[in-house]
């Protein structure tokens, strides 16, 4: 298993740079542009302008491959320079600058990263918490009330979009309630008991769209994968062998149902990351998604490069975390 | 699919009778999927033979009957153009229901293709992942986009400005969302591969595609049916998407998730607006669901013995 | 619609004669929060163009005059306005003189000089800077300091309207001493000072963070003592416009939101709430259906939609462009999109009053019948299918716009009033980003126009519109020779509309240039280059708690919040 896993890992660079390279040739086929913001009354030769300032006017290849040295060979410096107070040259590398707002990317991310952490990932695990106990439940119980009403809710839960239960929930409990506020403040420090109340009641409201969408959609996944093996013959031995029933369930059978969802629940972490585009944007939380989202729309390749390549390097990471989890599940699970 | 009940293992105790009608007996007894089914046809007998009831262009604007409630002559209300919203939920459902199940099933073709062969042949596990974390990786805006600015001109031009449009969603819709499935069904087909009957079919000299067709997939069918339900719902969805970020259809074809989108700011003025395209899509969603329990229980070898 | 008007303008009123019994204290009002839901990326206009950094930066940094809510100049940073009574302009309009404010102070506690007002110019003309605002600082030859309180700008040919540079929220005045090292090239680089410009306006930037929210604190150094009556300033960003509206409307989170387009109806009902109001300016933003005067059927290819594919079959008739417009029910749109933030016009330059034609009200009532007739005389013959068909050419227009549930509820009923007429339309919307963004690649955006009609608003900087009616030239329409990059989108091309053009760039007697740009407007709604909609206004919210709000169609909104205070 050590073998396989450092084997991926190394297998794991070229591959991010196949898909570093794939991805700065579809933002560069893509039309879009960054001037495409600016209002209609500055002319086509000032944009050419900007454009050109931007380095725009270069071959695709030579800005790919500054990116790659912006990327891999000045940020990695800097944040060496910032950890051990060391002086490499003479300081002046040009770092991801983004084009819309001119600062260095990576600052941008770690300013983001608080709120989608909070958000985003406080919702992925109470998802994932809430999850695996209602998906066990369910499928314990096939066809009991408790069953039909998770499945009622998780289908309703799924099928209506975020930005629709948003909208719904800041109607019902701010416009009329005025219980939450429907505007997340990201300047909002929780140093004492009152900040903290407020950081909980303006998280409240986007925690709750996001964990209905994953409960709904991981417990599905364990709900199926359970059924599937509380009818096979090992478990009909394990009760004929009167081993007590929650260890049958927790023990022989969760855990040889946990495949599916240890794939599913990878698959989702990245995407913490990536953010979630609808709900930070209906409760402008600003977090990375917003950061990506407002990127796409105006055309701004370095930033769009950056955060999609972070967010490429994740799902690999994560893949490989989820398939070294399968061979500790499932010893029969074998690579090399 | 249907010969899965042959597999020598599970030979049922039941009499050797037509494997159809023992499935569909099967399928009868789940409740549940039963009642799935009737709201299905239920869904899809409103939304194609309504119209021809309630025979309202959905296209038609009153501007004077604007915002208006559930009437006699509207039951569903009207939108803020004064269209009906009867006849726009049936239309827009004619197109939600195709996109989605077509889509869906695009996707689970692709997914279930690439996870199979990923998981079963060692070889081509590495290369078939690789895409799958290249696709995961790719920004999906920008790659809407460049295939919207490829394609979509030669396929108007070929099928139509409706036919091609619709083509083009689909395509988009399945190539951007079968890698979960592949995931999925990969790391279940790593585990199935090695339990005692997919090795006593294999040293009986069987043909590997029948291994996978007879003792592969039906065992990893409960992933897939849960992927396909969801899948649905994900593509309707989706499609609303599009149509906001103006790559889907033309704003004069109603859809199921473009109501709601629509309808969502109107929430405090005309609720009737997002109530019902709402209900459908759940509704289409959760019916789906039992009925995917249903064929799945049916399917399943296991399940036939007791 | 008229009577809403009135009761608007009585609003206004009120407040300024409020605005008067000013509050004596600086920042005994404590925060003013207001929500932008286009988020601001940096809070320097000469890197980004983009109305709301223009807007948001505008509370710090000045220019030296600025147009009022009336579209009057007004002095800010100089003492008078320079024109040629008063001897600011000189008598061959070939330079102008700008007289500084003396003991006026940067927000650091520096002396304001006439070298910053130098500086600023040669920032925003360095090479290789890419300055958003190039164009408002074209024809100058030279800006000096003759002394530490006077600037004279040298134009290199006469200027018959010289208020551009320094004039208005888009050229304002940055400092020289925090700029110095980031001319040309190290524009970009200079971070800190492009999230953090050191101005002359009532407020500091304390804290910036790009794309998301902004603090602001009062500026202690600021000209008025007792301004501004606000302590601090939160500026968020980020969201939807109804959402925004939402949050001054009904849950009364936020002081004011800009740029609320959303459909009237919404914003009515949260109005009802009462616990604010909606603020509506008219600059000279215009919604305008373009026709494209040359053929674009995609089997040309590559010669689409430029002067080798020829004259449009069908929109080069004179008769069918104006049936088109006589079609439209303006009131009908404008009740359904627009409300009390649009009305019907069938200008191109709708405002200011002076420039406002009457010419063309023909246009105004719809004419169904009307335009029936014209066609039929004109040998357009209904077909079985109910579209009208000459020689085999059918009038079924592909209709593009960009995404924006207004613009295709307006889709719609125009849709509806074509098909009155027997023209068949094909809508089509395309992501504003891809639309606007003119890639040459794209086959979607507004300049290649693939499409036979298309519909956008557009306007002009400040209040005069010599700049804006020369896009209609000859030598403006886009084509693949300049990069796509013209703005004759319906490319118009008539030398009689050349000639008067010129003549208005010659002409410095403010009546005179307002005939003649009237005649040039209704030259252009009268031979059909486009078809005017909509006179757009912008609209924006204000809580009922927040004082001294004079919304501004010809500058920054936020343009004297300087004077903004709470009721108390």
């Amino acid at each position: 298993m050590f073998k396989f896993t450092l084997r991926r890992l190394f297998f794991a660079v070229p591959t991010l740079l196949v898909i570093s390279f794939v991805i700065f040739a579809l933002l560069d086929l893509a039309p879009n542009n960054p001037t495409g913001d600016l209002p209609l009354t500055i002319p086509p030769e000032v944009r050419e302008q900007i454009r050109a300032a931007l380095g725009l006017d270069q071959p695709f290849l030579i800005r790919y491959l500054r990116w790659l040295h912006q990327f891999f060979i000045n940020e990695p410096l800097n944040i060496l320079e910032q950890i051990t107070g060391w002086q490499f040259g003479d300081g002046h590398r040009l770092r991801v600058l983004s084009w819309a707002t001119r600062s260095p990317v990576v600052d941008l991310v770690v300013q983001r990263m608080p709120q989608t952490l909070w958000v985003v990932g406080l919702s992925y695990l109470f998802g994932v918490l809430l999850a695996i106990p209602i998906g066990v439940l369910s499928a314990y119980k096939q066809y009991s009330i408790f069953d039909q009403i998770g499945t009622f809710i998780s289908m309703v839960g799924y099928s209506v979009p975020t930005f629709f239960t948003g909208v719904l929930l800041i109607v019902v409990f701010s416009s009329y309630l005025h219980w939450f506020p429907s505007v997340y403040d990201t300047n909002l420090r929780v140093t004492d008991w009152s900040s903290l109340m407020a950081q909980i009641k303006q998280m409240f409201l986007p925690v709750m769209v996001l964990t209905l969408y994953n409960v709904s959609h991981i417990s599905r996944f364990v709900r199926a994968s359970m059924l599937d093996n509380l009818h096979q013959d090992y478990v009909r031995t394990a009760r004929a062998k009167g081993v007590k029933e929650k260890t049958v369930l927790l023990v022989h059978v969760l855990r040889n149902s946990l495949i599916p969802v240890v794939t599913v629940i990878a698959l989702g972490v990245p995407t913490i990351f990536s953010g979630a585009i609808i709900t930070e944007q209906v409760f402008r939380v600003n977090g990375l998604g917003q950061l990506l989202i407002v990127a796409v729309q105006g055309g701004d390749i370095p930033m769009v490069q950056t955060l999609t390549f972070i967010f490429a390097v994740l799902i690999v990471l994560f893949n490989l975390i989820a398939d070294v989890l399968y061979g500790i599940l499932d010893p029969r699970i074998r690579y090399d | 699919m249907t010969d899965v009940a042959a597999i020598p293992s599970t030979v049922s105790t039941t009499p050797p009778r037509s494997l159809m009608a023992a499935t569909w007996r099967q399928f009868r007894a789940h409740r549940g999927g039963f009642a799935g089914l009737i709201v299905f046809v239920a869904i899809l007998l409103i939304v194609f033979i309504g119209p021809l009831i309630h025979s309202v262009d959905p296209n038609k604007i009153d501007i004077r009957a604007k915002n208006q409630g559930p009437s006699l002559l509207h039951p569903f209300g009207t939108d803020n153009l004064g269209h009906d919203m009867l006849a726009q939920v049936m239309a827009g459902g004619r197109i939600s229901l195709a996109v989605g199940i077509t889509a869906m099933l695009l996707a689970l073709f692709l997914g279930t293709l690439v996870g199979v062969t990923s998981g079963y042949f060692r070889r081509l596990d590495g290369p078939l992942m690789r895409l799958t974390d290249l696709f995961l990786a790719l920004p999906l805006l920008p790659l809407l986009l460049v295939i919207i600015m490829l394609f979509r001109d030669t396929l108007r031009s070929y099928f139509g400005p409706e036919t091609g449009i619709f083509i083009l969603i689909v395509f988009v819709i399945g190539v951007t969302s079968w890698m979960h499935t592949a995931r999925i069904v990969r790391g279940d087909v790593l585990a199935v591969k090695r339990l005692e009957f997919v090795m006593a079919a294999k040293s009986s000299g069987m043909r590997e595609y029948r291994i996978i067709l007879k003792h592969i997939l039906p065992n990893v069918m409960s992933s897939i049916m849960v992927s396909a339900t969801l899948g649905i719902a994900s593509a309707i969805i989706t499609e609303s998407a599009l149509s906001f970020l103006g790559l889907g259809f033309p704003s004069d074809f109603p859809t199921w998730g473009r109501l709601l989108f629509d309808g969502a700011s109107f929430l405090q003025i005309t609720p009737s607006r997002v109530l019902w395209p709402g209900l459908a899509i759940s509704l289409t969603v959760l019916s789906v669901n039992y009925l995917g329990d249903a064929v799945r229980d049916a399917l399943d070898p296991r399940m036939l013995k007791s | 619609m008229k009577r809403r008007n009135i009761l608007l303008a009585s609003v206004v009123a009120a407040f300024a004669m409020a605005g008067s019994a000013a509050h004596a204290e600086r920042g005994g009002d404590g925060e003013l929060k207001i929500l932008f839901w286009q988020a601001v990326s940096t809070l320097n206009p000469y890197l980004s163009g983009g109305t709301k950094e223009v807007y948001s930066s505008s509370m710090v940094i000045e220019p030296l005059a600025r147009y009022d809510e009336t579209g009057k100049l007004v002095p800010t940073l100089v003492t008078e306005i320079p024109t040629l009574e008063n001897g600011g302009i000189a008598p061959d309009m070939t330079s102008m003189v700008w007289k500084l404010k003396p003991d006026l102070k940067w927000s650091d506690g520096t002396d304001f000089t006439a070298d910053d007002v130098v500086f600023t110019w040669k920032y925003c003309t360095a090479p290789d800077g890419g300055c958003a605002q190039k164009a408002q600082y074209e024809g100058i030859k030279s800006v000096e300091a003759v002394d530490p309180h006077t600037v004279k700008m040298t134009f290199t040919e006469p200027k018959y309207y010289p208020y551009g540079a320094f004039v208005g929220g888009q050229s304002p005045i940055i400092q020289k001493a925090q700029f110095k090292d980031c001319v040309g090239a190290a524009a970009p680089g200079c971070t800190s000072a492009n999230f953090g410009p050191i101005g002359t306006g009532p407020f500091v930037v304390k804290e910036f963070k790009p794309n998301d929210v902004i603090t602001f604190t009062a500026n202690k150094n600021y000209r008025d003592p007792a301004k501004p009556a606000f302590a601090t300033v939160t500026l968020k960003g980020g969201g939807d416009a109804v959402s925004a509206a939402r949050a001054v409307l009904e849950t009364g989170e936020y002081d004011y939101a800009w740029n609320m387009q959303v459909e009237p109806e919404i914003l009515a009902t949260m109005v009802a709430a009462g616990k604010g109001e909606l603020v509506t300016a008219f600059g000279s933003q215009v919604e305008r259906i373009n026709l494209n005067h040359y053929a674009v059927d995609p089997s040309l290819g590559e010669k689409r939609s430029t002067k080798e594919a020829g004259p449009h079959p069908a929109l080069s008739d004179p008769a069918v462009r104006r049936a088109l417009s006589m079609a439209i029910d303006r009131d009908v749109i404008n009740e359904a999109g627009y409300g009390a933030a649009g009305k019907p016009t069938c200008n191109i330059v709708p405002g200011p009053e002076v420039y406002a034609s009457t010419a063309n009200d023909w246009c105004l009532k719809p004419d169904v019948d009307g335009a029936n007739k014209l066609l039929d005389e004109a040998g357009w013959v209904k077909g079985s299918d109910g579209i009208r068909a000459k020689n085999g050419v059918k009038l079924s227009f592909l209709y593009q716009t960009s995404t924006n549930s207004v613009r295709q509820a307006t889709q719609a009923l125009v849709k509806d009033m074509w098909a009155q007429i027997g023209v068949a339309a094909e809508l089509r919307n395309i992501s504003a980003s891809v639309f606007f963004g003119g890639d040459p690649a794209s086959p979607d955006t507004f300049q290649k126009f693939y499409a036979d009609v298309e519909m956008y608003t557009n306007n002009f900087d400040g209040t005069d519109p010599e700049k804006y009616l020369a896009e209609w030239l000859c030598n403006q329409i886009p084509a693949p020779s300049n990069g796509w990059q013209g703005q004759n989108m319906p490319r118009y091309c008539n030398p009689e509309y050349e000639k008067l053009v010129t003549e208005l760039s010659k002409t410095a007697d403010l009546a005179k240039r307002a005939e003649i740009a009237k005649k040039a407007n209704d030259m252009l709604t009268e031979e059909g280059a486009h078809i005017p909609l909509i006179y757009r206004g912008q609209v924006s919210a204000r809580s009922a708690t927040l004082e001294g709000v004079k919304i501004n169609g010809w500058d920054s909104e936020l343009w004297n919040v300087a004077d903004w205070s709470r009721k108390k």
